[in-house]
C-alpha cells in the first residue's frame, strides 16, 4: 500500500478516468491502436475551400458535427465526449454531480466569418459602414452569438452539464494549456480544496482564419501534397507544425479519496513544473534557460532525478525552432543520458492539438505507462544530425516504462512540464 | 518547487502594489483626487448612440519604454502592460529580476481588438463577389496582418507583461469574462496563502472603445445607448457603458513583504467565487448571499464595492442582495468607469485597497440614494463583482492589523 502522502507531505494525485478524441478517431481504445500502429490523421482539409491557402491539410475531427458549425460549438462538443469517457471510466460521483471544479483548456473564442457573413448580408445593402452592422445587430435575433462567442461558453456548458462545483476555470496558455489544466488540478487537490478535479483540454479551431493566421506566421508545414508525411518532429526535412484539433479529459483524485471508493487507478500526477520564457512572443531564448528551468522544476515537483525518466513525450511540434530548443535543453538536463532515453512525438501523427495538446499527450503518456509500450515518432526518415534523441522512428516499442516526462511549450513563452508514474507498488 | 507540508498556518496576504490606468487617468493620487471631486469621463459622441468611457491620454513610454514594442500590441495589450508595470513600480519590485523571475503572474484576459477596417473591406468584397469559395482565403492571406495575431491572442498579455517587465516565475491566462478575473486572484491567493507560491502579479486589462466588442454585446442589447446614467439608475434603460481601464496588484506573503521591507497598501483576506446558472429568478440573490456568509461574518464599519454592470436582472438581483446588508456603503465602479468585462474586479480590489490605505471611501456618485456617504475608516471592504451572463464573485480587502 503506497503513502497517501509524497515525500512533500502533499496529498498524492491520481488519475481515475482518461477521455480522448482526436483525428484518429474517439475514444482510448481506437486512439490507442492507431497510434501504437504509427497511423496518421492529417488529412486534407474538406471542412472549408482551401484554394489560395500555403497549407492545405489539418488534423480534423470530421467525425464529429455541430450543427451550426464554429470553433467554438465544435471545441464544446469535443470536450464534452472527452469528459463523457473520463466520467464513465472513473465512476466517481454520479451523472451530473461531479465531486470537484473544472479546469478547462480552450482557445481564445471570438465570433467567426459566417457569423460576420450572415450580419453583414442582413445589412441589405452593398456598401455599408460599422455604424450599419451595429444598427441591425441588436433586437435579439442575434442574442445566441453573444452567447455563443462569450469566452466562458464552453465551460459554462460542461460545468453545467457535469455538475462540476464552484466557479469553472478556462484558461489559456497557448500550447501549454492542457498542462496547465491538469496543473491546476493538481494543484488545488495538493491544497486539500477538493478532493477531485475534472481537467478538460479541448480544441476545435480549424476554420479558415484559424489556419491563415498560423500560415502567416510562417508556423506551419507546407507539405501539402502528402498530409500523412507532412509533420515530421526531429526530421532535418521538417518544416513547421500541422494544425489539428482534438480533446482530452483527466478526471484527478487524490489517492486518498479514489482508494476510499475503490476506483481503479491509472497513474499518478508526481510532478507539475513551469517557467516562463520573456525572450520574445514567438521565440524561445536562444540559451534554452526558460525550458531547462521548467524542466528542472518538473523534476524537483515530482521529487525525481532524470535517471528516473523512463521516457519523454515530447512537445516536439516539428517547427524548425521548437525541436531544436527541445532538444538542447533536454539534453542539458539530462547530460549523457539523453540519447539513452526514448523521445517521441506524438504530434507526427494526430498534429497539434494547440489547446488540449498538452492534455492529450498526458493521455498517451499515461496509456504508454499501462501498455508499456512506447508510441513511435512517424515520418522520420532523415533524421536532423543536430538533434541526438532517440525518437523511437516509425514503429512503437515495448518498454519497461515507469516515468514519463510530457513537455509542452507555447507562444508568449508558456513552458509546462508534468511527470506521470505508474501506480506505487 | 517543493512545498512545505500543509500542517502549517495559512499565511497572512498582503496587498502590496497596485496599478491602475482607467479613464480618470493613470495612477493612485490622480485616480483619488478624481474619485473625491466625483468626476467622470464617458463619452457619448463618439460611438454614440453607444456611451463608452475613454482611456485618458497617458505617455506609454514611461511603462513600455520601446517603440517596437508598443507597435507589437494592441490597444488592450498597452493598456494591460502599462498598468502592470505601474502596479510592479508600486510594491517597489521593478527591475528586481531575482523577485520577477519567481513571481506568479495569473491574468484574465479575454481577445484582442480586431482590425475592423480590414473585416470590413473583406466583408463587403466577399458579398459583392457573392461569395467565392477562393475569395475568403486570398484576402485574408494577403489583408491579415501577421503580427495581429499575436496582438489578438489571449495570453500574450501576460506575453507582453513577461517580455517589457521581466515577470517569469509562472504565467496563467485565465478567459471567461467578469470571472476570470474573480478566479486569477482567488488562485493567486491560495497559492500564497497554502505556500505554493511567495508573491504574484494579478489583473487584467481592457479596450472599451472597439466596435467589434460594441457588435458582440450588441447581439444580446447590453450597450447602454444614448445617455450616460449611474449604474443604479437605468433600471428603465439598462445597459453597461464599455470602458478601457487596466488594473493590476502585486500580492504577496506578509513574511515576504516584511522580508524585503514593502509597504503594505491592505490585506487581501479572502476570495471566493461561484456561477449561478441563472435560470430562475433570484438565482444571483441567492449566490451573492452565499459567497458573502462564506466571507466571514461582516464587520461594522464596512464599506462594499461592487462592479455593478447597470444590466438587467442581474443588477436588480445585485440590489436586492444589498438591500439585505443595508449597515455597508457601497460603491459602483461601472458608474465611475464604465464596465471593463475581466478588469472590473481587480479595478474593485485596488481601489478597496487604496481606501483602506488612505483610512477613507471615497465618496458616493449616485442619484437614487443607493450609495450613502461614510465617515470614518473602513474596517474591511467588500469587492463584489456579478458578471453580466455568468459568474459571481467576492473578495474581502482590510486593513494590515
Amino acid at each position: 500500500m503506497a503513502a497517501s502522502h509524497d515525500q512533500f507531505g502533499r496529498p498524492v494525485v491520481v488519475v481515475t478516468g482518461m477521455g480522448i478524441v482526436t483525428s484518429l478517431g474517439a475514444g482510448k481504445q481506437d486512439n490507442w491502436a492507431k497510434l501504437t500502429a504509427g497511423e496518421s490523421g492529417i488529412r486534407t482539409i474538406s471542412r472549408f475551400p482551401i484554394d489560395g491557402l500555403k497549407t492545405t491539410m489539418a488534423g480534423t475531427v470530421d467525425f464529429v458535427s455541430v450543427d451550426p458549425p464554429s470553433s467554438t460549438a465544435l471545441t464544446e462538443k469535443l470536450g464534452d465526449m472527452a469528459a463523457e469517457e473520463a466520467l464513465a471510466q472513473s465512476g466517481i460521483g454520479s451523472k451530473g454531480d461531479f465531486p470537484g471544479p473544472l479546469f478547462l483548456a480552450v482557445a481564445p473564442v471570438e465570433v467567426e466569418w459566417p457569423q460576420r457573413i450572415e450580419v453583414g448580408r442582413a445589412v441589405g445593402k452593398t456598401d455599408f459602414s460599422v455604424d450599419d452592422v451595429l444598427r441591425i445587430s441588436g433586437g435579439g435575433k442575434y442574442a445566441h452569438y453573444h452567447h455563443r462567442f462569450m469566452f466562458g461558453s464552453v465551460a459554462g456548458y460542461l460545468a453545467e452539464k457535469f455538475g462540476t462545483k464552484g466557479s469553472p476555470i478556462s484558461l489559456s496558455t497557448a500550447c501549454a494549456s492542457g498542462a496547465t489544466a491538469i496543473q491546476l488540478g493538481v494543484e488545488a487537490i495538493r491544497r486539500g480544496e477538493t478532493d477531485a478535479a475534472l481537467c478538460v483540454a479541448t480544441d476545435g479551431s480549424v476554420n479558415i482564419e484559424a489556419l491563415v493566421r498560423f500560415s502567416l506566421l510562417s508556423a506551419l508545414s507546407t507539405q501539402n501534397d502528402t498530409p500523412q508525411a507532412a509533420s515530421k518532429p526531429f526530421s532535418k526535412n521538417r518544416d513547421g507544425f500541422v494544425m489539428a484539433e482534438g480533446a482530452g479529459a483527466l478526471v484527478l483524485e487524490s489517492y486518498q479519496a479514489a482508494v476510499a471508493r475503490g476506483a481503479t487507478i491509472l497513474g499518478i500526477v508526481a510532478g507539475c513544473g513551469e517557467l516562463t520564457d520573456s525572450f520574445h512572443r514567438t521565440r524561445s531564448s536562444p540559451d534554452g534557460k526558460p525550458i531547462i528551468g521548467c524542466v528542472r522544476n518538473v523534476l524537483a515537483d515530482a521529487g525525481m532525478t532524470p535517471e528516473q525518466i523512463d521516457y519523454i513525450n515530447a512537445h516536439g511540434t516539428a517547427t524548425p525552432e521548437n525541436d531544436k530548443m527541445e532538444y538542447l535543453s533536454i539534453s542539458a538536463v539530462f547530460g549523457d543520458l539523453t540519447p539513452k532515453i526514448p523521445v517521441s512525438s506524438n504530434k507526427s501523427m494526430v498534429g497539434h492539438t494547440i489547446s488540449a495538446a498538452g492534455a492529450v499527450e498526458a493521455i498517451f503518456s499515461l496509456l504508454t505507462l499501462e501498455h508499456q509500450r512506447i508510441p513511435p515518432t512517424i515520418n522520420y526518415e532523415l533524421p536532423d544530425p543536430a538533434i541526438l534523441f532517440d525518437v523511437v522512428p516509425n514503429k512503437a516499442r515495448d518498454a519497461r516504462v515507469t516515468a514519463v516526462m510530457s513537455n509542452s511549450f507555447g507562444f508568449g513563452g508558456q513552458n509546462a512540464s508534468l511527470v506521470l508514474t505508474r501506480e506505487p507498488a | 518547487m517543493s512545498e512545505p507540508k500543509p500542517t502549517r498556518e495559512p499565511v497572512e496576504v498582503w496587498i502590496t502594489g497596485i496599478g491602475i490606468a482607467t479613464s480618470l487617468g493613470e495612477g493612485l493620487d490622480a485616480h483619488w483626487e478624481a474619485l473625491n471631486d466625483k468626476r467622470i469621463n464617458v463619452d457619448e459622441q463618439r460611438f454614440a448612440p453607444y456611451v463608452v468611457h475613454p482611456w485618458a491620454p497617458i505617455k506609454l513610454d514611461a511603462q513600455i519604454p520601446k517603440k517596437g514594442d508598443q507597435r507589437q500590441m494592441e490597444a488592450w495589450q498597452r493598456i494591460g502592460t502599462y498598468a502592470a508595470g505601474l502596479a510592479l513600480d508600486s510594491a517597489g519590485v521593478k527591475g528586481n529580476q531575482e523577485i520577477l523571475g519567481r513571481m506568479d503572474m495569473i491574468i484574465a484576459a479575454g481577445g484582442g481588438e480586431r482590425d475592423v477596417p480590414v473585416d470590413l473591406a473583406i466583408l463587403q468584397a466577399y458579398l459583392k463577389t457573392n461569395a467565392s469559395p477562393a475569395f475568403l482565403n486570398e484576402r485574408l492571406m494577403n489583408d491579415l496582418r501577421p503580427t495581429l495575431f499575436l496582438a489578438q491572442l489571449s495570453n500574450l498579455l501576460a506575453g507582453n507583461i513577461a517580455i517589457v517587465h521581466g515577470v517569469s516565475g509562472s504565467s496563467r491566462t485565465f478567459m471567461g469574462e467578469e470571472a476570470a478575473s474573480v478566479d486569477a486572484a482567488r488562485i493567486a491567493l491560495a497559492r500564497i496563502t497554502s505556500g505554493q507560491s511567495d508573491i504574484a502579479l494579478i489583473g487584467a486589462a481592457h479596450n472599451g472603445e472597439r466596435t467589434d466588442l460594441l457588435i458582440l454585446y450588441e447581439f444580446d442589447d447590453f450597450n447602454l445607448k444614448e445617455k450616460f446614467a449611474p449604474v443604479w439608475a437605468r433600471t428603465d434603460n439598462s445597459g453597461f457603458a464599455l470602458g478601457s481601464a487596466g488594473a493590476f496588484l502585486v500580492i504577496e506573503s506578509r513574511k515576504h513583504a516584511e522580508a524585503r521591507g514593502a509597504k503594505p497598501y491592505a490585506r487581501l483576506t479572502k476570495v471566493v467565487s461561484d456561477r449561478a446558472q441563472r435560470k430562475q429568478p433570484g438565482e444571483v440573490t441567492r449566490t451573492l448571499e452565499g459567497l458573502w456568509s462564506k466571507l466571514g461574518p461582516p464587520a461594522d464599519n464596512g464599506a462594499l464595492i461592487t462592479g455593478a454592470t447597470g444590466i438587467e436582472p442581474v443588477t436588480s438581483e445585485e440590489r436586492a442582495f444589498l438591500r439585505q446588508h443595508p449597515g455597508y456603503a457601497v460603491r459602483s465602479t461601472g458608474t465611475l468607469f464604465g464596465h471593463t468585462l475581466e478588469t472590473q474586479f481587480p479595478l474593485g480590489l485596488a481601489l478597496a485597497a487604496l481606501s483602506i490605505s488612505r483610512e477613507k471611501l471615497f465618496p458616493p456618485n449616485d442619484p437614487t440614494g443607493l450609495e450613502v456617504e461614510m465617515s470614518g475608516p473602513p474596517s474591511q471592504i467588500v469587492v463584489v463583482g456579478a458578471g453580466h451572463w455568468r459568474g459571481e464573485g467576492m473578495a474581502l480587502v482590510e486593513p494590515i492589523k
